[in-house]
């Protein structure tokens, strides 16, 4: 099998060996791979649907079925941009254009540099706080057009300053 | 615990998710650290609790036994609370709760017209506890009803008494608690399953996160009761992939009920066993349809089944299965404990206890409320809420999330109860109040949820599945200004369809939305196909700004946000918008002082 440089088989493997070899833990397999490699590498299906004795399309469908797993690599900082129903009629619309055209990228995608990925999701249940969005699980309340230039511009910098 | 502890202040920090946006931790972090270096003759205590409703002013810090309430409270005010409230016992008036209502400042949360009109039994220990904390819970009657059950109790009394108060499935649908035990308690068949539905997938509610963080135990207690009534020695809790927190809160919860003995085998040396996992979610809105989450727990992708055998004689590996809602399990240990006549006596007839309604929108005070069934609408949006956002007008609110309906003004009267919201084409659903004002666009939100429903419909049936994304094309059409009169029809007839030929409960109510725009607000459609125009100035094809040069006072605000530099005017003077520039992005719009920006048609 061909195995994509970047991903690291034998902690692939571990993560896998962790649970149970019962159909059950699927989904718990394939969010820890996510939350591990960011995204589903194809290889790692091939292991999973292994190891739990199951068609690879078995585990394929779950990947493809849920939002919280992906098949494609996401950038480093996610940005979860809440379209809610509350979030919605306080203008998300209009905080997920800006960042559409600060970043210049459509929600789903990632920017070239690897650096953001745009999400939308559909309540966070800080409904109180609409607009909401969230990067990297910190919450980010009442969001206005100058309020999300601004906190993007300081997670650019706080990466330029890694580099 | 002695007298002098219990006269020792307390400083209770909101730590949320609503609050914890707002940086509540700092605030949490920076008291500790204060109180550590200050030399105080009464030692206060200090406490990270769960949500106190009121997220929009948060973060909220309490000052017991004083009650006083701050709110909005940042890092820098810490010194100022210790050394003036904590020390002196001094009020701070400027971080009391402004009520909006009432027109001044209040110093105790529980005199605030958001707090006043509240009942609160799921919510009973939130705000008031430390969640990770089970003392604090058993201090508050927690795990009481769980030893009355062991003890004193037979299971067929618990399911009586549950059957007895009348409670309703929280989680939408309204099914009768009790009849679900008693008809699972009937089936012999091992093992028996009890499951809690964590999976609040209705956007704009967020009733479920806020008693899985900030009061994880009363979930616990009640799963027990539950297993010890039918006879099932294993539960799981299915929590939303977004609950983050929860998750956590809930996990070191069951942790440490275990650790005491509430949880695991021979629970309180009664012989009986019981036990609780956490699932989490995988993120797919259809997962909170008791089926699909189901077959998510085992290890398949989440759709739904018919239901033919119900899930309580064959659920969760087609073994007899208990499902109920987090606000339905939290209701469970009061109604054990005070009995079904207290239940009864709060509420209306067939709807006993209180329901929690996350109030959002365009709302003064945005956040959780607990109301006995049969609040009035109005008394929830005006006395709770405070009333709209800059006093606009009142347009609607939408129940139910996807699967209810709007309603319009003239039903402000109506009781909030399951069968009343039924009757109107809405529903109870998991407790969303949406609020709407003359600045949302009806058809703009019938869009909204077909495109929500659309991506998450999981494509089982085609009805849901094609129904919904040919819903969704048309009424883009209609907000894009291209929609015909035939449309309405068309969508009317789609919606019977996708009702009638679904297979489970989010297919068969998703075009309500739809149908109920149409049913009362059809004159903003036909303003919309005929007119060309989006009086609400959400559809950016179908509006225009200008400036009514009678009311303008020529400030310059607009000029000044305009982002495309698309007002001109000198001061003092009267302003246009270049309507060739204009992006219609609303500035102007929303911040005009003078209420002189006028909405146009294309």
């Amino acid at each position: 099998m061909n195995v994509e440089s970047n991903i690291d088989v034998k902690e692939a493997i571990e993560l896998i060996n962790k649970y149970p070899n019962d159909k059950r833990y699927t989904l718990a397999i394939l969010q820890d791979v996510q939350k591990e490699f960011g995204f589903i590498p194809s290889e790692i299906m091939g292991f999973i649907s292994e190891y739990l004795n199951l068609p690879l399309s078995d585990i394929y469908s779950i990947a493809t079925f849920y939002k919280a797993l992906s098949l494609k690599a996401k950038g480093k900082n996610i940005i979860k941009v809440c379209n809610g129903t509350a979030c919605h009629i306080r203008g998300s619309n209009k905080l997920i254009e800006v960042l559409t055209e600060i970043l210049n990228i459509s929600p789903g995608e990632t920017t070239e540099d690897g650096l953001f990925s745009i999400e939308i999701v559909n309540c966070l249940g800080a409904c109180a706080l609409a607009p909401v969005m969230v990067i990297n699980g910190k919450y980010y309340g009442s969001m206005t057009n100058e309020k999300a230039k601004t906190i993007i511009d300081e997670y650019k910098g706080a990466s330029a300053n890694e580099q | 615990m002695n007298n002098e502890s219990e006269n020792r202040k307390k400083i209770l920090v909101c730590c949320g998710t609503g609050c914890i946006a707002n940086n509540s931790y700092e605030v949490y972090l920076k008291f500790k650290e204060k109180l550590k270096n200050t030399q105080i003759s009464v030692e206060p205590l200090i406490k990270a609790t769960g949500c106190n409703g009121l997220c929009e002013k948060g973060p909220v810090v309490k000052i017991m036994p004083d009650e006083i309430s701050y709110f909005k409270v940042s890092a820098e005010d810490v010194d100022e609370i210790v050394e003036k409230t904590i020390i002196n016992g001094e009020t701070i008036e400027k971080l009391l709760y402004f009520d909006s209502n009432e027109k001044k400042r209040i110093k105790s949360h529980k005199d605030a017209s958001f707090y006043k009109h509240q009942h609160k039994i799921a919510l009973r220990n939130i705000g008031e506890i430390d969640p990770l904390s089970i003392e604090d819970y058993t201090e508050r009657e927690g795990y009481e009803a769980l030893k009355k059950v062991l003890f004193q109790m037979k299971p067929n009394e618990v399911i009586k008494e549950i059957e007895m108060s009348e409670l309703r499935g929280r989680g939408g649908a309204g099914f009768p608690t009790g009849n679900k035990w008693r008809t699972c308690s009937r089936y012999d068949n091992f093992p028996k399953y009890v499951v809690c539905n964590g999976d609040e997938g209705d956007p704009g509610a967020f009733m479920d996160r806020s008693v899985m963080e900030g009061d994880p135990n009363t979930v616990i207690e009640g799963m027990v009761i539950c297993g010890y009534a039918i006879d099932s020695h294993r539960g799981f809790l299915y929590i939303r992939d977004e609950y983050e927190l929860a998750r956590k809160n809930m996990q070191l919860a069951i942790d440490n009920a275990r650790k005491n003995g509430y949880l695991g085998n021979n629970i309180l040396n009664s012989g009986f066993s019981f036990d609780l996992e956490i699932i989490r979610g995988g993120g797919a809105f259809v997962c909170g349809e008791s089926s699909a989450l189901m077959a998510s727990i085992e290890g398949n992708v989440g759709e739904p089944r018919a239901k033919y055998i119900r899930s309580v004689e064959k659920g969760l590996w087609n073994q007899p299965t208990v499902l109920n809602n987090v606000e339905t399990w939290a209701n469970i240990p009061p109604i054990i404990l005070h009995g079904s006549d207290w239940f009864k006596s709060i509420g209306i007839e067939k709807n006993s206890g209180t329901k929690v309604f996350s109030l959002v929108g365009k709302v003064k005070n945005t956040g959780l409320v607990e109301v006995p069934m049969g609040t009035k609408l109005s008394t929830l949006v005006f006395d709770i809420g405070g009333g709209i956002i800059k006093d606009r007008p009142f347009k609607a609110v939408q129940t139910g999330g996807p699967s209810g309906g709007c309603i319009p003004k003239e039903y402000l009267d109506i009781s909030l109860d399951f069968d009343s919201l039924n009757n109107i084409g809405s529903m109870m659903g998991s407790g969303g109040v949406i609020v709407m004002d003359d600045t949302t666009c009806m058809v703009d939100l019938a869009r909204y949820y077909m495109e929500f429903l659309s991506e998450e419909s999981c494509g089982k049936c085609t009805t849901c599945r094609e129904g919904i994304s040919t819903m969704l094309k048309i009424l883009t059409n209609i907000t894009e200004g291209k929609g015909e009169l035939d449309d309405l029809d068309l969508l009317m007839q789609l919606g019977e369809t996708i009702t009638e030929a679904s297979l489970c409960g989010l297919g068969k109510t998703a075009p309500n939305p739809v149908l109920t725009t149409i049913q009362y607000f059809k004159n903003e459609y036909i303003d919309h196909i005929i007119n060309k125009k989006c009086t609400a100035g959400v559809c950016k094809n179908l509006t225009s700004y200008y400036i009514e040069k009678d009311i303008c006072i020529g400030c310059g605000l607009c000029k000044r946000k305009c982002p495309a530099d698309a007002i001109q005017g000198n001061s003092k003077e009267p302003h246009i918008i270049n309507m060739e520039k204009c992006i219609k992005c609303g500035t102007c719009y929303s911040i005009c002082p003078t209420g002189a920006i006028m909405i146009g048609g294309k």
